[in-house]
Formats: C-alpha cells, sequence, structure tokens
C-alpha cells in the first residue's frame, strides 16, 4: 500500500522541477535575444548589417537544424531553397511575370513555393541511403543556379534583379533588423516546441534508431515531409528576407559557401540541439568579419572545419555545454523493478484474446526458416519460445512484428487478423517488442527513450506541437506520467535524465521493456532479454516479466537461459530447424525426449 | 544537328561513365561513396592543362604524371576522409569527411589554378566536326578503361583479390588477404581513372575548378541508375544520360535540360531505388 502511495505521487511530485528544467533551458535564448534587442542603442549601421544577416541565416538554419540535426539527413545543398525564396520573393514583387504582389505576399509565396521544393528534393530521402538525399540537394543546388543564370526574362541572368523593398518602418535598417530578428525568434520558439514534443523525439528516433522507431509505430515518411515543408519555408522567407537585404541579387550571391556555412553551422553546434547549431551560425556568420584576410579562403576554413569536427569533435558545441552529463555515474547502481507501478500503467483493460499463428512459412532463397509454424500466445500469460541456434525463434519475432512477409501462413491478434509485413502498424495493435542488440537513442536521455515508445499516443497535430498549443501540452503530460510510471517498474526511474548511452549493457535491456510498456501492449515480444545480465538481475527480470502477464499481458519470450523459461513460462514451444518440435507446459517439456536429447541435454 | 547531339552526347555521357566507374572502384573495397569522384575528374582536366600548356610537357609525360598524381589525391583521401570514419560506416560520417576533402581540393584548385575557364591542349590533331577528337577521345577511354578492368576483375589474381574485399571484406581479410592494401591500391586507382575522365574530355570541359561539383552530380547518375558498385550499369547509365541530357540541351535549351535530368534523376530513384540493375536491399533485423 506505501508503495502504491509512493508511485501515484511521484508524477506531481516532479512536475514543478520539470518547468524549471524548461525555464533554465531557455534561459541562454533569452539572453542572446536581449543581447540582440539591445544592439540598436550600441551599434552602427554595419553592427546592423551583419545582426540582420545573422538573423535571416539562423531562420534558415533553425529549419535545416531539424532536419539535419535531428533527422539526421545530410541536406547539404539548402542554400538551393535560399536561393529559390530569394528569386520568387523579388520577381513576384517587381512583377515582370505576374502582376506585381505586395512584398510581404511576396514573402509569403517565397515561404510556400521553397516548401514544395524542399519536399521535391527530399523525395528521395524517404525511401533511400542518406547519401542519396545529400547527392539530390546538391543536385538541386547546382541545377537551381544554372536556372538562375540561364532564365534570363525572369531572373535577369547574371545581371540579376532587385529584391523587394518592405514598406515602412521595415524600410530602415533597423527596421528591417527588428523583422528579421523577430522572426528569427519565432523560428526558434517553434522549432524547440517540435524538438521537444513527440515529433522531435520522434525524429531522433529515425536518425539512431530507424528499426526501432518503426516498431514504436514512427512513420519515418510523414514525419519527414513535415519537416521537409517546414525547413523549406523557413529557408524561402530567409531568402525572400535576404532579397530585401541585399537590394539587388544575382546567382553570384547564392554559391556553395553559403550552403556549407549553414551546413557546418548544425554540426558545429551538435546534433539533436538548438542553442548549439544558434550558437554555430552566429559563429559562422562573425567569423569572416573578424578575420577579413580570411575571406577568399571562407570554403577552406569551412571545410577543414567541417572535417574537424567530423573526425575530432563530433558532438559538437551542445557536447561541451552539455554539464549534467559529465557527471560521474555510481558504478554499483543496482536495478529494482517496483512491480507495483505495473497497476497503474496497465489498469485499462484491453479487450484481448491473444496471437494465433497459423502455417507461416518464410524461407530466404532456398533455406527455409520457418516451416509451417503453429503459435498461439495467450492474454496474461507467458510463452517462451526456444530451441538451438538458427531454429526460427528470432525470425518468429520478425514475423509477427512485420519486418519479414511471410510466403505463407496467417496471423490473427485479438481476433482480426494481423497483417503481414508493415512493422509500422504494429504498435497500433498492440505489438510491442525488445531487440537482440538493444536498439536506444544513445544521445537522448532515458526518459526521453522511453517516451519515444508513447509517439502514437498523442492526439496533436505537427502544427499543433509547432504551435505548443493545450493539446499538445497534454500530450506530452501524458506521455512523460506514463514514462516515469514505466522507468519506475522496470526500476530506472533514478536514471530518467542520464543519456542513455552512458548506460550499462543491462540497463539497456530494461529501458526496452519499459519502452515497450508505453502502449500498453497486447502482446509483449522479448528477445533474449536475459542476455548478459547477472545471475541476480536475471531473477528480478524473471518477476518484472511475470507481473506483467499477470496485468494480462501476453509475453513472447524467445531466450537462452534455460532456468528463466522453465520458471516464469506458462506455455513453452520448441523449435527445431523452423518446425514445432515439442509444446507444452515446463514440466511437459522437462519430460519430452526429443528436446532433452536435442536441446536441453541429458 | 542531329550528328551532334549523338557525337556530344556520347562524349559527355562517357565521361559521366568514367566518373561512375570512380564512384564504383572506391565503394567496391570501402562501401563509401566518396564527393571526390568528381574533383578527382576536374584534377584530371587541370593537370593535364598544367602540365602540357603551361609547363609545355609532351603528352607521354603529361598524361602519365597527371594519373600519378590524382592516384595520389585518391590515396590521400583514403588515409584523411575514409579509414578514420570505415568503424561507423552506418552514421554516414563518410559523406561529411569526403565532402570536406572535395572542397579543400576545389577551393585550393580556385585559388592556385585559377576561377575561370582555362583551355585545354588538343592531343592529337584528329577529326573534325562530329569526328572531332574532342568526342571521340573520351569514348575511345571510357572503352579502354572498361575493358582494362574487366580484364583486371577477370582475369588476373589481384583482380579476384580486388573482387572478394569487395563481395565480403571480413571473409577476405580472414583468408589472409591484405585488405588495407588493396583498399587504398583501390583509391589509387579510383583516382587515375577520374583523372582519365577528366583528361580525355579536357577539350569539352575544359580546365575549370567548378567542374567537380558537377561531375560529382552528373557522375553519380549513373551510378544510382546502373545501381551502387555495377560498372557496366554505370556505363549503359552514363551513355544515355549524356545522349538525353545532350538532346534536351539542343532541342528544349539548357535550362530546360537540366532540369529534366534533376526530374528524371528523382524519378529514377523513386521507381528503382536500387538502380536498374542493382541488388535488392540488405536485411535490417
Amino acid at each position: 500500500m506505501a508503495m502504491d502511495e509512493r508511485v501515484q505521487s511521484a508524477p506531481s511530485h516532479d512536475a514543478p522541477r520539470a518547468s524549471l528544467g524548461d525555464f533554465s533551458k531557455g534561459l541562454p535564448f533569452l539572453a542572446i535575444l536581449a543581447l540582440s534587442m539591445l544592439l540598436p542603442l550600441i551599434g552602427n549601421d554595419y553592427w546592423a548589417l551583419i545582426a540582420t544577416r545573422a538573423s535571416i541565416y539562423w531562420i534558415l538554419v533553425s529549419g535545416l537544424n531539424l532536419i539535419v540535426g535531428f533527422a539526421g539527413q545530410l541536406a547539404i545543398g539548402y542554400v538551393a531553397l535560399f536561393a529559390v525564396g530569394a528569386y520568387t520573393a523579388s520577381v513576384l514583387a517587381a512583377g515582370n511575370v505576374l502582376p506585381a504582389l505586395p512584398p510581404f505576399a511576396a514573402l509569403g509565396a517565397a515561404g510556400v513555393v521553397s516548401a514544395a521544393m524542399g519536399v521535391v528534393v527530399g523525395l528521395p530521402a524517404l525511401r533511400l541511403r542518406t547519401f542519396y538525399f545529400a547527392m539530390t540537394t546538391l543536385g538541386f543546388a547546382t541545377i537551381v543556379t544554372q536556372v538562375a543564370l540561364g532564365w534570363q526574362s525572369v531572373t535577369g541572368g547574371g545581371i540579376g534583379l532587385s529584391g523587394p523593398s518592405l514598406p515602412a518602418p521595415f524600410d530602415t535598417t533597423w527596421g528591417l533588423y527588428g523583422l528579421c530578428l523577430g522572426l528569427a525568434a519565432l523560428c526558434t520558439w517553434m522549432t524547440a516546441n517540435l524538438a521537444y514534443s513527440r515529433f522531435g523525439r520522434a525524429l531522433v528516433a529515425t536518425r539512431d534508431a530507424d528499426v526501432a522507431a518503426e516498431a514504436n509505430g514512427i512513420a519515418k515518411p510523414h514525419l519527414l515531409i513535415g519537416v521537409f515543408l517546414f525547413a523549406g519555408a523557413a529557408a524561402g522567407v530567409a531568402g525572400g528576407l535576404f532579397a530585401s537585404l541585399q537590394t539587388y541579387i544575382t546567382p553570384d550571391a547564392f554559391t556553395f559557401d553559403l550552403s556549407l556555412l549553414f551546413f557546418i553551422a548544425v554540426l558545429i553546434g551538435g546534433r539533436g540541439s538548438i542553442l548549439g547549431p544558434l550558437l554555430g551560425t552566429l559563429l559562422l556568420t562573425l567569423l569572416p568579419e573578424m578575420a577579413a584576410p580570411l575571406a577568399a579562403w571562407s570554403t577552406f576554413v569551412y571545410a577543414a572545419l567541417l572535417l574537424i569536427i567530423v573526425l575530432l569533435m563530433p558532438g559538437g558545441i551542445a557536447t561541451l555545454l552539455d554539464f549534467d552529463n559529465r557527471r560521474v555515474l555510481s558504478d554499483n547502481r543496482v536495478i529494482l523493478p517496483q512491480p507495483a507501478a505495473l497497476g497503474q500503467l496497465l489498469a485499462a483493460a484491453r479487450p484481448a484474446t491473444g496471437l494465433e499463428m497459423e502455417g507461416v512459412v518464410l524461407s530466404f532463397g532456398g533455406v527455409t526458416a520457418i516451416d509451417g509454424l503453429d503459435l498461439s500466445v495467450q492474454p496474461g500469460q507467458v510463452h517462451g519460445l526456444i530451441g538451438p541456434n538458427g531454429s526460427g525463434k528470432t525470425t518468429t519475432l520478425n514475423v509477427i512484428s512485420g519486418y519479414f512477409r511471410p510466403q505463407q501462413g496467417q496471423m490473427t491478434l485479438d481476433g482480426t487478423n494481423l497483417p503481414t509485413g508493415l512493422p509500422v502498424l504494429r504498435a497500433g495493435r498492440g505489438v510491442c517488442r525488445t531487440f537482440q542488440t538493444p536498439r536506444i537513442i544513445g544521445a537522448a536521455s532515458v526518459l526521453q527513450n522511453v517516451m519515444v515508445g508513447g509517439t502514437i499516443t498523442g492526439r496533436a497535430g505537427f502544427l499543433e506541437a509547432m504551435l505548443s498549443l493545450p493539446r499538445s501540452l497534454r500530450d506530452e503530460r501524458a506521455i512523460r506520467m506514463r514514462a516515469r510510471l514505466a522507468l519506475q517498474a522496470v526500476g530506472l526511474h533514478a536514471l530518467e535524465n542520464v543519456r542513455a548511452d552512458r548506460l550499462q549493457h543491462s540497463e539497456l535491456r530494461f529501458l526496452e521493456i519499459a519502452r515497450g510498456l508505453m502502449l500498453h501492449p497486447s502482446l509483449l515480444l522479448l528477445d533474449e532479454p536475459a542476455a548478459g545480465l547477472s545471475a541476480e538481475e536475471i531473477k528480478r527480470l524473471g518477476a518484472l516479466i511475470k507481473a506483467i502477464s499477470e496485468h494480462g499481458v501476453g509475453v513472447l519470450l524467445v531466450e537462452h537461459h534455460a532456468d528463466l523459461i522453465f520458471e516464469i513460462c506458462d506455455q513453452i514451444t520448441v523449435l527445431n530447424l523452423g518446425k514445432v518440435l515439442a509444446r507444452g507446459t515446463p514440466a511437459e517439456i522437462r519430460m519430452h525426449k526429443e528436446v532433452v536429447s536435442a536441446y536441453l541435454g541429458a | 544537328m542531329f550528328a551532334s547531339i549523338i557525337a556530344s552526347g556520347l562524349a559527355m555521357g562517357a565521361i559521366y561513365a568514367l566518373i561512375g566507374i570512380t564512384y564504383n572502384t572506391m565503394f567496391a573495397t570501402s562501401r563509401v561513396m566518396s564527393f571526390t569522384a568528381g574533383q578527382l575528374g576536374m584534377l584530371g582536366g587541370v593537370f593535364g592543362s598544367l602540365l602540357m600548356l603551361r609547363l609545355g610537357l609532351p603528352l607521354v609525360l603529361g598524361l602519365p604524371l597527371t594519373l600519378l598524381l590524382c592516384a595520389g589525391v585518391g590515396i590521400v583521401t583514403e588515409f584523411v576522409a575514409v579509414r578514420p570514419v570505415l568503424k561507423s560506416l552506418d552514421q554516414h560520417l563518410y559523406v561529411l569527411t569526403t565532402l570536406a576533402v572535395a572542397l579543400l581540393i576545389q577551393q585550393v584548385t580556385a585559388i592556385e589554378w585559377s576561377t575561370e575557364p582555362q583551355p585545354f591542349p588538343r592531343l592529337f590533331e584528329l577529326g573534325r566536326d562530329a569526328w572531332d577528337e574532342k568526342y571521340w577521345l573520351p569514348v575511345a577511354t571510357c572503352a579502354v578503361t572498361i575493358s582494362a578492368l574487366e580484364f583486371l576483375y577477370r582475369r588476373t589474381l589481384i583482380g579476384r583479390a580486388f573482387l572478394a574485399v569487395a563481395e565480403d571484406n571480413f571473409a577476405a581479410r580472414a583468408l589472409g588477404l591484405p585488405e588495407r592494401t588493396l583498399r587504398v591500391a583501390s583509391y589509387a586507382m579510383a583516382g587515375a581513372i577520374g583523372a582519365l575522365a577528366g583528361f580525355s574530355g579536357g577539350q569539352l570541359l575544359l580546365a575549370f575548378f567548378a567542374n567537380g561539383q558537377l561531375l560529382n552530380f552528373y557522375g553519380f547518375i549513373p551510378v544510382a541508375l546502373g545501381g551502387l558498385g555495377n560498372n557496366r550499369g554505370a556505363i549503359i547509365g552514363g551513355l544515355a544520360l549524356g545522349l538525353f541530357q545532350q538532346a534536351a540541351n539542343f532541342t528544349v535549351g539548357g535550362i530546360f535540360a537540366s532540369v529534366a535530368v534533376f526530374v528524371l534523376f528523382i524519378v529514377v530513384l523513386l521507381v528503382a531505388p536500387q538502380g536498374l540493375f542493382g541488388a535488392p536491399a540488405s536485411r535490417r533485423v
């Protein structure tokens, strides 16, 4: 009873600390903003120009940061979208193609056109390896320059055309600066909202653990399209503002150097951070001004910086600023699961009848990995799946979670058909899993890793999250609360703010289980959860798994530790060469002659 | 006009195909797509012009020296940008390191050579109009290069060692093959092939620092079309790209030709992500 009380009070206890944490996270941004707002009092026109340029660059980089820093997609040619925005705004405001638009409408149109282009250029990233996307953006940058030079009737070719002139009060140096700074602040706020919402976590998940992201129901294409739209729009508006600032644009203004500046600003700043890339952008904008002789060698310096960062300090500025994660963790940590927390986590009853597999056949070329498998996992039971190496245990898990599409057979879950393939839809059906090698986001905190498991429970859309509307805040609160409960249940709650790559192997196994509990699964698939654990930890793991099943979850457990299997399983299926060798209760399996001789040993 | 389309299309296509083979040669032993491929092509033109026009060396010295210099650049690339990041291939850090090296090469060329296109010497004074040497030279070079590569890979022991590393470098190492030396050798070879592309196409492309980026993109399209690591695919893809681009160039004009090529590239990637002759993707779980 006492334990129950502690569990319930925990989330409300932590709430004020979390909001304080958010505030201190915002502090550096407010300081930068305050300094920027003081600039008109102390600076001259030259400083206004540099600061306006830095604000414009940051408008673009803030969006690009979501692509490069969070989603890990290497967009190296984003100057192209900047140029498209600049030309769109200038051409529409000048009215040399269509009737002239008011300057702000032209700016808006620049955002829309660049957003659309951003998606077109990003299409290959939805399906293909990273290198292809890098190449596509590079190709796009090449093409845009050629078009700007060649399409003289519209762009003025090499001679160029004048940028949109904004109406008062934005027609003065400081007026334009105010507008750019305001938009830059708005972009910072919007990207921060996105980054710390379920969408931001999902982006990082697709970057560092894409298979796990899929298993948790994160559809990468949808997510990336949203981000490409936003980053494209930001780049387009930034381009339009740049055209206003320059008053006159030619293709020479959009060299690949600029693209490199944007890209490297994110990498210097550090992936998965917002403050870092902001500082990186300021640094790279100021650097050539500070050292004038460097101007001719700026590309060389940027390229050398890129090489040095990647080889010597891959974490960037953000890692330097991450003081919390330099604190030494205690060596003798113990994982103490609190199964009592499961009561609240798995309270709502799910209508469950369990998993049925019938006649599943899967072969890779000539090798039959699964040969006519029937399997049934009842809700509330732990079902052990054992067998020698290569008998098809993990393959069976991969068929259930949709990574492999069997040639024959069918599956039903809780009475309805479970279509083969389509791993991304499994989470929605209540199928959660862990992996033989834990697939976690090393750069994110333990809590954030677990919260990834609750991605699909959110109701607020991309825009709501970006604007931090009430529904999105409610989602976040609910997901965070469940994640804390799940961490408590598996015994990792003391480590919630630690970066996950600092954890020990055994802790990662429990972390994956916590992530799997976020959705209140109907079926939990565990792939060798006891591998690498100490005897004491295996005992606690066993008790935890048993407790999970007692809350009505069907658990399918692939494991080599015979002791654990025989202690906690209600049913056991023994596989050999893709076929069922035996099935029954632990007592029956222990007596089974073939199993004993083939697998367990005399 | 038809003759010029065919002649310039095949010539440009052969250059793209050679850059594609440069990509493939580096990819085979390291699983790395290197952004230096296009820069090697650019350097082939620049070194050729430097050695033969500025320093007045004859072809018999100029060509081997160009190949040697570019092979050296290839080896440096392997040491600086490829070896340090091979351990974490899945993080795609090689995209960044090879891009950085490519940009260093490009910027040094721009500053130390020239930012304007410089002339490239005529080599044989052979042929005119559609049969001018500037058109048939790249095609002939491409044919010789692919024949030599096929001979190397299929008929010689060292070529088979390359194939073994390309197929499975762990197994190759277990067999006692000097995997590291073979990788360095393949980067040197890629440097020479890239140099051949720029050298044979020098009269078409001139000795111009910005060619690198252009060749990077247009040389990658044959690889995407033909499938990563597939040289025959790269040749077919390269020639098809050259003909398509030049046909569009002559009929609808330069800018729309570029747009058409780009759209074609995206469509091919979406419809046939593994290329037209490529192998299916490997398993992830």
